[in-house]
């Protein structure tokens, strides 16, 4: 698999690219900028982006703004943003067209090398990959909880909540302590208090993980 | 005349007539003042004077002295400091209304409230406050000018309003009516009508003496108006001195209390950085060198230890962006203001809309200051208000930024209470910014902030 990292702090960007390359990935561009960063995109051949938020030369959201950039060019472009701290309001920016395959995570998820590179496959696959602090903060709000999100049962929100991160029914499975089986009928359930037509299974996953964000 | 002409007239007589009311309730409070204290004076010198006399004949006191002496007194104590504030307010809305009306705005400078004066208005609890109280009111210039505005407008005011006023009242009262009277006649309704204020005229002649007073009243109305805001900026504006000493003792006020905040905030952030990540560190240290020495003979444990190591640094970055976010949100470097206050609206449990926009960025400090009262207002409806919306408008009007807080909680809400609020306007101050909350008991609550600024 290869991969386009635009990462500004050296250490940093080193320890990124020993990381994928130990998991197998292909480190196909190495960047420190964001102008850099989206010619290596647009010579193609790139199966997933990691892309830091703060970039040069002004060091405040120029990856971010990169990212998009990138994905209204290649929709469905695959990202992974790290960032230093995670803000809800750019989870949604990234979550906004709807496409999936898009993550957004603190850069200390990096320390855990197998998750990290989980979660860059699950998003090249098209799935999402949430941080925890983003899901843990929208559960501060689930007090106020409205709309269809507020009709899902305690279990349901757990469920959502790990798909929300990006699991697999399985690894949701193992998380929650039941079956799979289990885990099936609530996102089945899951889909239909929110309204999801049976299409892609992947793309429901993705609409609910919106629909969680988006309240 | 033109219909703009007549409508200008029509508008200048009913302010004038406006003007006249405060100016009677001025005269009234005056006459308040006047007689609260010429009652304390009265009653303290028969007091004295009779205690003289009974002194030197060796007779009993008066129980009426003693009861009108008691009379002034508290006339003194519940009146006099109410009738200067009333003053106050009566003042106040004549520089508003001379501004708007008249178009001649009137300074003000008042010297602010003693710390600690929650209710000016209620009569002070101890001889203390009252003493307190009252050198605050009347070593105040500005008080002085309101009561000499008092009684300027009793005189010199009411003559320039009544002139307008009446020509035009009793051109109606006194010739059109009696004038309409005569043709009323033919209908019988002749006893409802007043008689001619000069009988023998004829109605015509009547109908036009009337209407020229009419029209005179109204086209001298609104020049008299502009005259009379004049006047009170003559009497009522401060002078550069008196605006002089009020801002350099509001500087220094703030001055000390913006380093006093700086200073404080310093040293949380570095107790947290001892406390937090410098100590962690420190663990970490030492476990990795336990890990190094135990990596030969027991590697499972060194493993053990390496992945403790890995938590604690885990930890350490968890305690390093929440200080980070504590002294400058990094969304609030990256996207500015408004962005900044809609990631609040995000992270707050109640559902919170944002609305106006910012055409530029205000300067750094400002927009610190802004996010963190935004913040701490949000926190505060959370807690305490039980409300379950609230709702954000910003946005940059006359060369301030305006942020309005309002929610649809219980209400209540005490500003001289509670340290946030207070804390709120400390940060404020130092850019000459102000906090304004009314809260009234069911709600709603809304908080306006406004800070003089440019945009960038």
């Amino acid at each position: 698999m290869r991969v386009v990292i635009a990462e500004d702090l050296f250490l940093l960007r080193e320890g990124l690219i020993r990381l994928l390359e130990a998991y197998g990935f292909e480190v196909a561009a190495a960047t420190d900028n964001a102008e850099d960063f989206l010619a290596a995109i647009r010579k193609g051949g790139c199966d997933v982006a990691v892309v830091d938020v703060r970039l040069p030369p002004t060091f405040t959201d120029e990856g971010l703004r990169a990212a998009l950039t990138a994905r209204a060019e290649i929709p469905g472009l695959p990202i992974l943003v790290v960032s230093q701290y995670v803000e809800q309001l750019y989870a949604r920016e990234l979550l906004a067209d709807g496409a999936g395959a898009v993550g957004y995570l603190l850069k200390d998820r990096v320390l855990d090398g197998a998750q990290f590179t989980d979660a860059v496959t699950r998003v090249a696959r098209g799935g999402t990959a949430m941080d925890p602090e983003v899901i843990a903060r929208l559960l501060a709000r689930s007090s106020a909880a409205e709309g269809p999100v507020g009709r899902l049962s305690p279990r349901e929100l757990e469920v959502l909540e790990l798909m929300a991160e990006g699991r697999s029914n399985a690894a949701i499975a193992g998380r929650l302590f039941v079956t799979e089986r289990a885990v099936a009928k609530h996102t089945a359930s899951i889909f239909a208090k929110l309204d999801l037509q049976p299409s892609d299974d992947d793309n429901r996953r993705v609409r609910a993980v919106l629909a969680y964000l988006g309240r | 005349m033109k219909i703009n002409g007549i409508r200008g007239g029509l508008l200048a007589l009913v302010r004038a007539l406006a003007f006249v009311g405060l100016l009677l309730a001025g005269t009234a409070l005056l006459a308040v003042a006047v007689a609260s204290v010429s009652v304390a004076g009265l009653g303290l010198g028969h007091l004295i004077q009779n205690l003289l006399r009974a002194g030197l004949s060796g007779g009993r006191q008066d129980l009426t002295d003693l009861l009108g002496a008691a009379l002034g007194a508290a006339c003194c104590w519940l009146v006099l400091p109410a009738a200067l504030l009333a003053t106050r307010r009566l003042t106040m809305r004549t520089r508003r209304l001379s501004a708007r009306w008249c178009g001649v705005p009137v300074r003000q400078a008042y010297a602010p409230a003693p710390p600690g004066t929650r209710h000016p208005w209620w009569p002070a609890g101890s001889v203390h406050g009252y003493r307190r109280r009252m050198s605050w009111l009347l070593g105040d210039a500005a008080t002085w000018r309101d009561l000499l505005w008092l009684a300027v407008n009793t005189v010199a005011g009411s003559v320039l309003l009544l002139v307008p006023l009446l020509l035009f009242g009793s051109g109606i009262v006194a010739f059109i009516i009696p004038a309409l009277g005569s043709l009323a006649w033919f209908y019988g309704l002749q006893h409802l009508v007043p008689p001619p204020a000069f009988p023998g005229n004829t109605p015509l002649v009547l109908f036009i003496i009337g209407l020229a007073m009419v029209v005179a009243g109204a086209w001298i109305a609104p020049p008299v108006v502009r005259g009379y805001g004049r006047l009170a900026r003559w009497v009522l504006a401060p002078s550069t001195q008196a605006e002089l000493e009020l801002r350099v003792a509001h500087l220094a006020r703030t001055r000390s209390e913006t380093l006093d905040t700086g200073a404080a905030e310093l040293r949380r952030i570095e107790r947290d950085l001892h406390d937090g990540a410098q100590a962690r560190l420190v663990a970490m240290g030492l476990t990795l060198d336990a890990a190094g020495r135990l990596i030969e003979t027991d590697p499972a444990a060194a493993r053990t230890l390496l992945y403790e190591a890995r938590d604690a640094s885990a930890r350490a970055l968890v305690e390093l962006r929440d200080l980070v976010r504590g002294i400058h949100p990094p969304v609030l470097a990256d996207r500015g203001l408004a962005d900044a206050v809609r990631a609040i609206a995000l992270d707050s449990p109640l559902r919170v809309r944002v609305t106006g926009t910012l055409p530029g960025r205000p300067p750094a400090p400002v927009e610190s200051a802004g996010y963190f009262a935004v913040s701490e207002l949000l926190a505060n409806v959370a807690k305490h208000s039980g409300a379950v919306e609230a709702e954000v408008d910003l946005r940059h009007e006359s060369d301030a930024l305006r942020i309005i807080v309002r929610d649809n909680g219980a209400g209540g809400a005490d500003p001289s209470r509670g340290t946030g609020l207070r804390g709120i306007e400390r940060r404020l101050a130092a850019f000459d910014g102000i906090l304004v909350v009314t809260s009234p008991v069911g709600g709603p609550t809304e908080a306006i902030l406004e800070v003089p600024c440019a945009l960038s």
